[in-house]
């Protein structure tokens, strides 16, 4: 397989951080991140509710080893706490998912998102500046009209680049409960918001309303035995989506057939084994992610031990299951008592849909290759990371005698857990975030 | 439910998850950002889990009672070869202390009440294990039908809650606390308690317990949240669920602060 044997690994922080890396803030932490179409720009967003921006260095002939560093481009803070008086009730600025839109002029364009709001922002470039105004002086100050003798025309003079960015939409009150995930549609003119019981679908350039499209909330709250865990619009085809449940099953919708998507094209859901049954049963085949592979023939879902690839042709099992770290399975009870059971990882293809990653405690994160079945183990850390070295593969030792480089289920760091995880959509460029740490990792320059 | 318990890393019994889960949920009424439906809900299955467990094994410990119970029946006729002596070992001054405690309390809390080493399959109680530690000197007993929080103590039997039941059982005499709640379930009640009449005679004592209103206020905490969640979330539970609706009653007036929370929001 194709490993991931060298890389320039960077460390990004947000820029307000003046804390070592050892010692962060709560608002740090990163909660998500996306390439955008091109892989030109990568997004983060962080608990604080800001989003850092990074653009990838052209390639320069001069210094080609510095093969496209990626640097910040853009900081700006998209959402900010709020309190719904209503319900007295605090909405957290945490943005729980950006997604890119493609590009389609000089400008930029993302949607980010928090528990209740998605917002639209447009980030542009400035590097030129009028001057030789004629009612204002280069401070900005008025002049008086009556000292003015002549006229002159403006000139646009050439600035340091500025980066800015401005939402240009607001899409906001239609989710009583907490939004999961976003996703936009092919058309590019639609987009999809997803909470726990609804699916809400939007145009973009519509604020004050939006259609419900899956509405699972039953008549009385009491029956309430699953949610919506995530959605995501089908790569190319523009009326399909899907939606994952805290139940393990995936519903395809067809938005041609009705105006409520409520009832399901295809379902997807493996059967439980029985032998296998314990008090965590449920929570660890809650689907935390569910991603289409790029050529549209594939599903990838992820819940706590495993991630399933399926085929869109077939609905009672899922193609291909991969164990992500099941030395975890006798943890369990433990887990739930620290509360780490309820981790969303998530999981990503990469750009030929040959490869699925996804993350794991003591931040390792793993890759699985769907043609050889290898998969392999890294591991993204400060003291493991030096520039232009090489990953070295890790191994948690399950049981038995340890070797020398293995890392006991013991010895596990459950605090450092790698929950995003994106993937060029190109080149094999991942970035992963370990907490308030970003790392961005490049294949073998050959 | 099968439960694979050897896959369990620590030692796992239903009470302590019950425990966990429920500081869980209370814990996320003050979390920022609102209660977190899905969390709940993974929350509400582990819970439902526990008890269903826990359930069927006081079920189980139940129908050997019930065994035991007869044969005792049967061996004492055969002994005193007398018909005329009451067959049902009612008399709660007589000391008694081999006959099971019905769900609650430690084995212990047996042993040190009379003499008689008990068997060991009739003690499933909370501490799940075979041998019976001399060191089990604090254990807290939930019993989930009727709501009860029962503390043992040192081998001593501790009435949490529902002060109703002594009024229930006004025969019982004062140093037997130990063996207040088998009393009760075979009835202090002057009738022969027969093994047919058993599940009346604690469906009665329930809804007795039920109406007590002095309870202390973190018992009644618990037993509002174990009250919501064995009617809450009806489509986790089972049929199975009959023995609880006698008290549902009162369980269903608190349980719409519950779901009321969620929908609200």
């Amino acid at each position: 397989m194709k490993c991931f044997s060298r890389y320039l690994p960077y460390l990004f922080r947000p820029p307000s951080t003046i804390l070592s890396s050892t010692c962060h803030t709560e608002a740090d932490i990163i909660s998500t991140v996306e390439f955008n179409s091109t892989g030109e720009l990568l997004a983060t967003g962080d608990k604080g509710g800001r989003v850092v921006v990074f653009q990838r260095e052209q390639e320069s002939k001069t210094q080609p080893h510095r093969r496209g560093e990626y640097n910040v481009y853009s900081t700006f803070q998209s959402h900010e706490p709020e309190f719904d008086y209503l319900k007295s009730l605090e909405i957290e600025e945490k943005i729980n998912k950006i997604k890119w839109l493609p590009q389609q002029n000089a400008a930029y364009f993302l949607l980010s998102t928090n528990d209740k709001t998605v917002k639209l922002w447009k980030i542009s470039e400035r590097d030129k500046r009028p001057e030789g105004y004629n009612l204002k002086d280069e401070d900005g100050r008025f002049r008086d009209p009556s000292t003015i003798t002549t006229l002159r025309v403006p000139v646009l003079q050439p600035m340091d680049l500025m980066v800015e960015a401005t939402a240009r939409r607001v899409f906001s009150n239609a989710h009583t409960y907490h939004i999961n995930s976003i996703s936009v549609n092919s058309d590019l003119q639609t987009f999809i918001s997803t909470d726990d019981l609804r699916v809400n679908l939007w145009n973009l350039e519509i604020t004050d309303r939006s259609f419900n499209i899956v509405d699972i909330k039953p008549a009385n709250m009491e029956e309430l035995t699953e949610v919506i865990t995530s959605a995501e619009f089908h790569p190319q085809q523009c009326h399909t989506f899907a939606y994952s449940s805290s139940k393990g099953s995936i519903r395809l919708c067809d938005m041609r057939q009705a105006a409520l998507c409520d009832k399901h094209c295809k379902y997807f859901e493996e059967p439980e084994d029985p032998s296998m049954r314990s008090f965590f049963s449920e929570i660890i085949s809650s689907i935390s992610d569910v991603k289409f592979s790029h050529n549209g023939r594939y599903l990838m879902t992820r819940d706590y031990l495993t991630v399933k690839v399926w085929d869109l042709q077939m609905e009672n099992k899922p193609l291909e299951t991969y164990q992500v770290h099941d030395y975890l399975r006798g943890k369990l009870c433990s887990l739930y008592e620290n509360d780490c059971i309820f981790d969303k990882f998530e999981c990503v293809w990469n750009g030929s849909d040959s490869v699925i990653m996804t993350g794991s405690y003591n931040n390792f994160f793993r890759m699985f290759d769907r043609n050889t079945k290898r998969d392999v183990t890294l591991e993204a850390s400060r003291e493991n990371s030096k520039p232009r070295a090489i990953l070295k593969p890790r191994k948690v030792c399950v049981g038995g005698k340890r070797r020398k480089d293995e890392i006991s289920v013991d010895s596990l760091d459950f605090s450092k857990k790698i929950l995003h995880t994106t993937w060029h959509p190109h080149e094999n460029i991942i970035a992963v975030a370990a907490t308030n740490n970003l790392y961005i990792f490049q294949d073998k320059v050959n | 439910m099968e439960v694979d318990r050897g896959a369990m890393e620590c030692a796992v019994d239903a009470q302590s998850l019950i425990s966990m889960s429920l500081m869980k949920i209370h814990s996320s009424r003050t979390q920022r950002g609102g209660i977190k439906l899905h969390k709940n809900l993974l929350v509400s299955y582990v819970l439902r889990n526990a008890r269903q467990l826990y359930i069927k094994e006081k079920y189980a410990e139940i129908y050997r009672m019930q065994q035991y119970e007869e044969v005792m029946a049967v061996c004492s006729g055969i002994q005193e070869l007398d018909p005329l002596e009451p067959l049902e070992p009612q008399g709660a001054e007589d000391a008694e202390p081999e006959q099971p405690v019905r769900a609650a309390g430690c084995g212990e809390e047996s042993r040190a009440a009379g003499g008689r080493e008990p068997e060991p399959p009739y003690y499933r109680s909370c501490c799940m294990e075979d041998q019976f530690s001399q060191n089990c000197n604090k254990t807290t007993v939930l019993d989930l039908d009727t709501h009860v929080v029962t503390t043992v103590e040192n081998g001593f039997l501790h009435q949490d809650c529902c002060c109703a039941a002594a009024a229930a059982a006004p025969q019982c005499a004062p140093g037997a606390a130990a063996r207040k709640r088998k009393v009760d379930s075979a009835g202090c009640s002057p009738d022969a308690e027969e093994p047919s009449d058993y599940t009346a005679g604690r469906k009665r004592l329930k809804r007795e317990e039920c109406s007590g209103a002095d309870c202390s206020p973190d018992a009644s905490n618990i037993s509002n949240l174990i009250s919501i969640f064995g009617s809450g979330f009806s489509g986790l539970l089972s049929r199975q669920a009959d023995l609880e609706q006698v008290c549902s009653k009162q369980a269903l007036a608190s349980l719409g602060a519950w779901t009321r929370a969620i929908v609200a929001f």
